[in-house]
């Protein structure tokens, strides 16, 4: 693999080889992560949820794409926008709506929360509220991988601004170094908060920085499921073969504000508009496999019916569920005797 | 006098102080917000608000949004603060210290000692701390006693919108590198606040309430607490000293001492985890100076020795409430020696 920036906005086929099957598995995880998200923002309004909650509405598609081709003892790691990442690698929903409404049952037993979000028996180690925080625990988790033969990787998750922060390109550079199975998926939505990528990304795109630290780099329309598929095959296949890290930049719109409840007035008039009407993942995954005949209209509907009927049953389960007992609040400082 | 809240005090200050030296400059993430987009800048004005308003006053040459890139941030400051600027910049959440905390206490809190006195590092690092936001662990400590303890930094964390405009106005023309200690829980609370700049001085603490029965020291928002407990203790005819000594560093130990000298009781009040804290800091410095003087054991009412949970009901047990206070204050007030 050359070490240029490759550009890959379409896939070569347009739905890239993907199975029937592994479409629908991808679509199904792109409508969970969409409806669990309206659901708790919903719930959020209502009050039943505590804390932060920032959205990875708009984004499914590279979530979905890329866990495609990952087992449940590959790695991911994440950031503060981590419920998608925790859905699509396979994470359990139930305990992650427990766990949003700090509830017993929980997926960390209350502690964490939205952005903390986790599922160790899945490989999803979990939201981090530091930006930058990730990329380093990946190298360690590909340093693992390495180490102990098997042919697992880990994915750092990042945003735009994320790409910005010491501790990502310290790690970028380690994984080179120590030629190591990891997978730097930059998701560029455009904002780090209120700021945007143009402004804050000094070499305004953050692909060819990975190439300065000596590994490949895609770009990829994050919009598109079989083209974030297309690249994530190849790049995953490299790091299973020992061949070292390798950086994907994902451009996907941010439909929602930064957290909810932000007023979001750095935003263009009808900026949100435009992007949900345009660059919805799940409208153009959509009409794509009806229109390669990879599903019909009628099964892809039932899905969605299946998959909002779920959502409600685990919300009700969450909202029914108990509180932590207050005894919890020391218990698990230490893993070893204290 | 007019009323302000905490965040428009600390607001009002950096406007002043900006107005009055071109030296002055404000930078971090978000500080005005919307570099870069289509819609409004100064969008936000800090994640919290308190910087709102400067961009469109002092430009952005002087009001720096920046990536996300703390110890840049802070490195830069510590820099700009070496060659001729007077930097105040923000951290956002005070949890994200860890980030760049080589260049606040290698850095900027050594470079005047290390350097023989030849250099000087005149910056504010703003920070926001503390729990009550269910913002889990990673957003709601208050770390104050990792920076206290640094030869160097000097502390600051204000209880009230007039101390909060004055110590910043200290904070920026003393130069020394200051840590400036916002807690979340009072930004929107208010009083009196003169429109004309003033400073209030480090290392004086503040008598909050006047007594002879008990002492009471309290750091941060617990102060508001602390004396909830002290009014209602005034109801039964029991008096306290509340000392509330604004900055921890330097910190004002006569104060504190000659209160216990004649009240011979002392609970201390912060909420932080216990071990090696600001209550630990000050209850031994009484023990060593005021030992005679101790009628009954000091007490101490701290955060729990875990890192602060997301769930409510945990959270409010990892937080020193209204009711562990006035325990700790029945007791001592019971001991009898
Ligand atoms: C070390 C650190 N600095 C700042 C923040 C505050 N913060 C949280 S999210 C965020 C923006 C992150 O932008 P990006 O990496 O693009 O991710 P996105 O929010 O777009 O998913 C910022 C500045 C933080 N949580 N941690
Ligand atoms: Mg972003």
């Amino acid at each position: 693999m050359s070490l240029d920036t490759q550009e890959i906005t379409k896939p070569k086929a347009s739905t890239a080889g993907m199975s029937k099957q592994q479409f629908l598995k991808a679509y199904r995880t792109m409508r969970t992560i969409r409806d669990f998200e309206a659901k708790i923002s919903e719930q959020f309004m209502k009050g039943n949820i505590p804390g932060f909650l920032h959205l990875y509405s708009g984004q499914e598609a590279v979530a979905a794409g890329l866990c495609l081709l990952l087992e449940d003892d590959d790695y991911v790691i994440s950031t503060h926008r981590g419920h998608g990442h925790c859905i699509a690698k396979g994470g359990d929903v139930g305990g992650m709506m427990k766990e949003i409404m700090a509830k017993q049952g929980g997926l960390c037993d209350g502690k964490g929360g939205s952005m903390h979000i986790a599922d160790f028996d899945k490989g999803m180690l979990g939201a981090n509220a530091i930006v930058g925080g990730g990329p380093p625990i990946i190298v360690g988790a590909a340093l693992s991988a390495k180490t102990l033969g098997t042919d697992r990787v880990g994915v750092a998750f990042g945003g735009d601004g994320s790409s910005n922060q010491g501790t990502t390109f310290e790690a970028m550079n380690l994984a080179v170094v120590l030629k190591l199975p990891a997978i730097f998926l930059f998701e560029n939505n455009g904002y780090g908060e209120g700021t945007h990528a143009s402004y804050a990304v000094g070499s305004k795109d953050i692909a060819s920085r990975a190439q300065g630290f000596g590994m490949p780099a895609y770009k990829v329309d994050g919009t598109d499921l079989f083209a974030v598929y297309e690249v994530c095959k190849q790049v995953v296949e490299h790091c299973r073969q020992g061949k070292g890290p390798v950086t994907i930049e994902a451009n996907v719109p941010r439909f929602k504000g930064h957290f909810e409840g932000d007023p979001q007035a750095y935003r263009g008039d009808g900026e949100i508009e435009r992007l949900m009407k345009d660059e919805d993942c799940l409208v153009i995954a959509r009409k794509a496999a009806i229109k390669n005949k990879l599903a019909s209209a009628k099964e892809l509907d039932a899905i969605d019916e299946e998959i909002a009927s779920y959502i409600n049953e685990v919300t009700e389960a969450a909202l029914a569920a108990p509180a932590p007992g207050d005894e919890e609040l020391l218990t698990n400082v230490y893993s070893s005797a204290y | 006098m007019p009323v302000k809240t905490y965040r428009e005090a600390i607001n009002e200050a950096l406007h002043q102080a900006m107005a009055e030296d071109s030296s002055v400059i404000v930078l971090g993430e978000e500080v005005s917000g919307g570099a870069g987009c289509d819609g409004s800048r100064d969008a936000y004005g800090g994640v919290m608000g308190v910087t709102k308003g400067l961009l469109p006053t002092y430009g952005d040459s002087r009001v720096i949004d920046t990536p996300i890139t703390e110890s840049a941030i802070i490195g830069a400051a510590a820099g700009a603060a070496q060659t001729g600027l007077r930097p105040v910049a923000e951290l956002m959440f005070m949890d994200f210290f860890g980030v760049c905390f080589d260049q606040i206490y290698n850095q900027a809190a050594k470079f005047h000692y290390m350097f023989g006195g030849k250099a000087k590092c005149p910056m504010v690092i703003r920070c926001t701390t503390g729990a009550g936001w269910r913002a889990g662990a990673q957003h709601s400590q208050n770390l104050t006693q990792m920076v206290t303890m640094v030869p160097g930094l000097k502390v600051v964390c204000p209880t009230n919108a007039y101390d909060a405009k004055g110590l910043m106005l200290q904070a920026i023309q003393d130069d020394d590198c200051v840590i400036f200690v916002e807690d979340k829980i009072l930004y929107d609370t208010s009083c009196e606040v003169p429109d004309e700049m003033y400073t209030v001085p480090f290392g004086e603490a503040k008598y909050y309430r006047e007594g002879k029965d008990l002492t009471i020291v309290a750091i941060s928002n617990p102060m508001h607490k602390v004396l909830a407990v002290a009014d209602r203790l005034e109801a039964e005819g029991i008096t306290c000293d509340v000392i509330d000594p604004r900055t921890t560093s330097p910190l004002d130990e006569e104060a504190i001492l000659e209160s216990v000298e004649m009240t011979g009781r002392l609970v201390v009040v912060d909420e932080m985890t216990p071990r090696c804290g600001i209550a630990s800091d000050i209850s031994s410095i009484v023990a060593e100076k005021a030992f005679g003087s101790l009628r009954a054991p000091i007490k101490k009412v701290t955060a729990a020795h875990s890192p602060v949970p997301f769930a409510p009901n945990l959270e409010d047990a990892w937080i020193p409430q209204e009711a562990d206070i006035e325990a700790a204050v029945r007791q001592v007030l019971e001991y009898a020696s």
